[in-house]
């Protein structure tokens, strides 16, 4: 039981640190009809920029200030780059972000070489928050389920409460309308594109010192971002919430609890074959969850995409 | 969901299915003209594969050439999807792969192995590329655009990392290894030497250039190209958009197999390298770099990418950096890639106006190209600046050596950098005039 907490509370980090990724993504998604491909690099971006500020100014300056920069650069990549490739259509539009995504992970390369950069928890939250039985909290993840919640919650009273998250909104519905209303719509496009960057920036920056800063860290997380959007439904905030949620309780809990493919077979009846180790199916009986955790959510993108095409919480559309 | 965008382009194409290439260009409406089925070009590049080991003898450029054939068959497998079908995947090299460690298996089945000529070896891995893609594309070519892109990319990266898991096909981290010469000799031809393989690389080329370009000319073919560009149309006129999509992604799933079975035999070992996402992208760059509105376009870019991998990486560590550079220009900046390159000039040879712009090219691209030179040197010191061992101050860029802690190395390079891309910057208005002279008709010529 005491497990299941720690595994509950585990899983929250990891779901809202997706989340922060995929609240940008599936925004941009539902504005440009885009995948930036390069969402995660931003989050790796944040990461190292936070990273460099932290050795000058501490850890708080890097976290105002990295995001701001990843909003910048975001924005300057909408303005200088997608917008001159949105003319010649949609997949250049995906294949331009998947290049920058490259381009990016060999540019931090080139700065900051391949190791991993010591960038660590502030001393200040370096302490147990709590402890159940055992199993002790660190006072960094209580800080980034905040921070996350934080983000969420002023997020939805932008979009909803204010004036210009109404503007927004409406951009995304009815951009001709918008624009003949005196509104300047690209603009409103790349304020988005830039504050969704920023979001992942935030991301980075903030999980930077637990999962490691390091080149490939853009890579490990950002094709479970896609995964998170399709689960949840393209461009519904709600359903990438849920799905970041649920994805980051099924690796967790696959990796704690240790579940043989054999148990289950033998569960449901089928008895493990005589001569194991000769039968082609040998890998599939000795699978354990924690083999498969990092795999599992892909396993669950392939089969909403065959099952319900849109998405948890996506409309059903062309 | 789909949101119109005020930034739609006025020629109505739907947007999520647009292509790459601009049909109110001439040049590039060429690319659908003419039906003709002209031997010529198959019967040169023949003889040139022919002839060529004749030329490069060591055994280093038979290997370049053997990797440029793979990644040739690979490419046009890719741009079946991707150019002629308008499907973007994301996890294209998992049909390769799974083809060549099927036909790695094959190897290791002495018995039967015994029985077939190693040349039809690529057949069976194509077998099985096809029947992994006749799996994935029941339900993933329901859609093109987006879906089918994120779908590609899911069963990718699945398969990829399945490949550690299920150790009996794919042979966990260190992969599976085999020997061709097991095979029953093919007219005496025991495919010991390189040459022989090359040889066996080379006819597979052709056959299989061939087979796909036949394969484009058929009302299959045809019809995938319909469908990528308007598929609502193609429905009314009473094709299955979705059937189409899914005998065009079965075909290059054939293809990309056969370039697996292809690497089986050059290599003679797979490993989940030969899986994973970046051999994905790096076949969509290939493929972009190329061309993709055209069906020679995949072969130049991946003689070109070969050869600059080849190149670039004995020289120079930052080669994926470079790579992803000229990737990302190419988008922005080229979409048609080197094939829309080389056709923008067709109809100035046509003109006979070829000769007004040699000129005004040498003028621009020479001091443009020396620039970017001084550019990436540049970027070579900077990068050794910053990452040699200290102490090691000692660099080698195009062949002089220098300390790359002086000042005087650096200002040259920025000089150099400055000054050729200046030039190129004042003459570019002179090139830009004489492009435009040179493609109307009439005038002094």
């Amino acid at each position: 039981m005491d497990l299941i907490l720690v595994n509950i509370i585990d899983g929250l980090v990891t779901g809202l640190l997706l989340f922060m990724l995929s609240a940008g993504l599936t925004l941009i998604f539902s504005m440009m009809g885009v995948l930036n491909f390069a969402h995660a690099s931003f989050y790796m971006l944040g990461a190292y920029f936070a990273y460099q500020i932290s050795i000058a100014l501490g850890f708080w300056m890097g976290l105002l200030i990295a995001p701001l920069i990843v909003g910048v650069l975001g924005a300057g990549v909408e303005r200088y780059g997608l917008r001159r490739v949105h003319q010649y259509g949609h997949v250049p539009e995906l294949i331009f972000t998947f290049g920058l995504a490259l381009l990016i992970e060999e540019l931090v390369q080139f700065i900051w070489g391949k190791n991993q950069m010591p960038y660590s928890v502030p001393e200040i939250l370096d302490f147990t928050a709590f402890a159940i039985s055992g199993n002790s909290i660190p006072a960094y993840k209580v800080f980034m389920i905040f921070t996350s919640v934080a983000i969420f919650i002023g997020l939805l009273y932008v979009l909803t409460k204010t004036r210009v998250g109404m503007i927004i909104q409406a951009a995304l519905s009815y951009p001709r309308t918008v624009e003949a209303l005196g509104h300047n719509v690209p603009l409103i496009f790349m304020g988005v594109f830039g504050v969704g960057t920023a979001l992942a920036g935030v991301a980075g920056v903030i999980a930077g010192p637990v999962l490691g800063t390091f080149p490939g860290m853009a890579f490990v997380l950002g094709s479970i971002v896609f995964v998170t959007i399709v689960i949840g439904g393209l461009g519904s905030l709600w359903g990438a919430l849920a799905a970041s949620l649920l994805i980051g309780w099924i690796t967790t809990f696959a990796k704690s609890y240790n579940i043989e493919m054999e148990s289950i077979l033998n569960g449901i009846g089928i008895s493990t074959p005589d001569n194991l180790d000769e039968s082609i199916f040998r890998d599939f009986w000795s699978i354990t969850s924690p083999q498969i955790a990092d795999i599992l959510p892909y396993i669950l993108m392939v089969l909403i995409l065959i099952f319900r095409p849109a998405g948890l919480f996506g409309k059903r559309s062309s | 969901m789909t949101v119109s965008d005020p930034r739609i382009d006025p020629k109505g194409a739907r947007e999520d299915e647009q292509i790459t290439t601009d049909p109110s260009n001439p040049v590039e409406r060429m690319r659908s003209g003419s039906m003709t089925l002209s031997l010529a070009p198959w019967v040169i590049a023949a003889v040139v594969l022919a002839f060529l080991p004749m030329v490069f003898t060591n055994n280093s450029t038979l290997t370049i050439m053997n990797q440029m054939s793979i990644t040739i068959v690979f490419a046009l497998a890719y741009n079946m999807l991707l150019g002629q079908g308008g499907m973007l995947s994301f996890g294209h090299a998992v049909y390769a792969g799974v083809g060549g460690f099927a036909a790695m298996h094959i190897m290791n089945m002495s018995d039967f192995f015994a029985t077939i000529p190693l040349v039809v070896l690529p057949v069976f891995a194509g077998l099985f590329g096809m029947g992994l893609a006749m799996i994935v594309g029941s339900f993933s070519t329901r859609s093109a655009g987006t879906v089918f892109a994120m779908i590609s990319l899911g069963v990718g990266e699945l398969i990829a990392a399945s490949s550690v898991i299920i150790v009996a096909f794919f042979g966990g981290e260190e992969g599976i290894s085999g020997n061709r010469t097991y095979a029953q000799p093919f007219f005496g031809v025991e495919f010991l030497q390189q040459l022989e393989v090359y040889y066996l690389t080379a006819a597979w080329v052709v056959i299989a250039a061939a087979l796909m370009y036949l394969w484009s000319r058929t009302p299959v073919g045809r019809m995938a190209n319909a469908v990528r560009d308007n598929p609502e149309r193609a429905e009314f006129l009473g094709y299955s958009a979705r059937w189409v999509r899914f005998y065009s992604f079965v075909a290059s799933g054939f293809f990309a197999g056969v370039s697996g079975g292809l690497f089986a035999i050059n290599y003679e070992i797979l490993t989940e390298e030969n899986l994973n996402t970046a051999s994905s992208g790096v076949i969509l760059l290939v493929t972009f770099l190329g061309g993709v509105g055209y069906f020679f376009g995949p072969i130049i870019g991946a003689i070109a990418f070969t050869l600059l991998q080849t190149v670039l990486s004995l020289s120079t560590e930052l080669w994926a950096f470079y790579a992803g550079v000229l990737f990302v220009a190419t988008v922005m900046f080229f979409p048609g890639g080197l094939a829309g390159l080389i056709m923008m000039h067709v109809p100035v040879f046509k003109l006979g106006k070829s000769k007004t712009l040699i000129k005004p090219y040498l003028y621009t691209l020479l001091p443009a190209a020396i620039g970017l030179l001084g550019l990436a040197a540049l970027v070579e010191m900077t990068f050794h600046f910053r990452h040699a061992a200290t102490g090691d101050n000692e660099m080698t860029v195009f062949w002089m050596t220098f300390d790359s802690h002086a000042l005087i190395p650096w200002l040259i390079a920025a000089a150099v950098t400055a000054i050729g891309l200046g030039i190129a910057k004042v003459t570019a208005p002179d090139l830009r005039e004489a492009w435009s002279e040179a493609n109307t008709a009439g005038g002094k010529s």
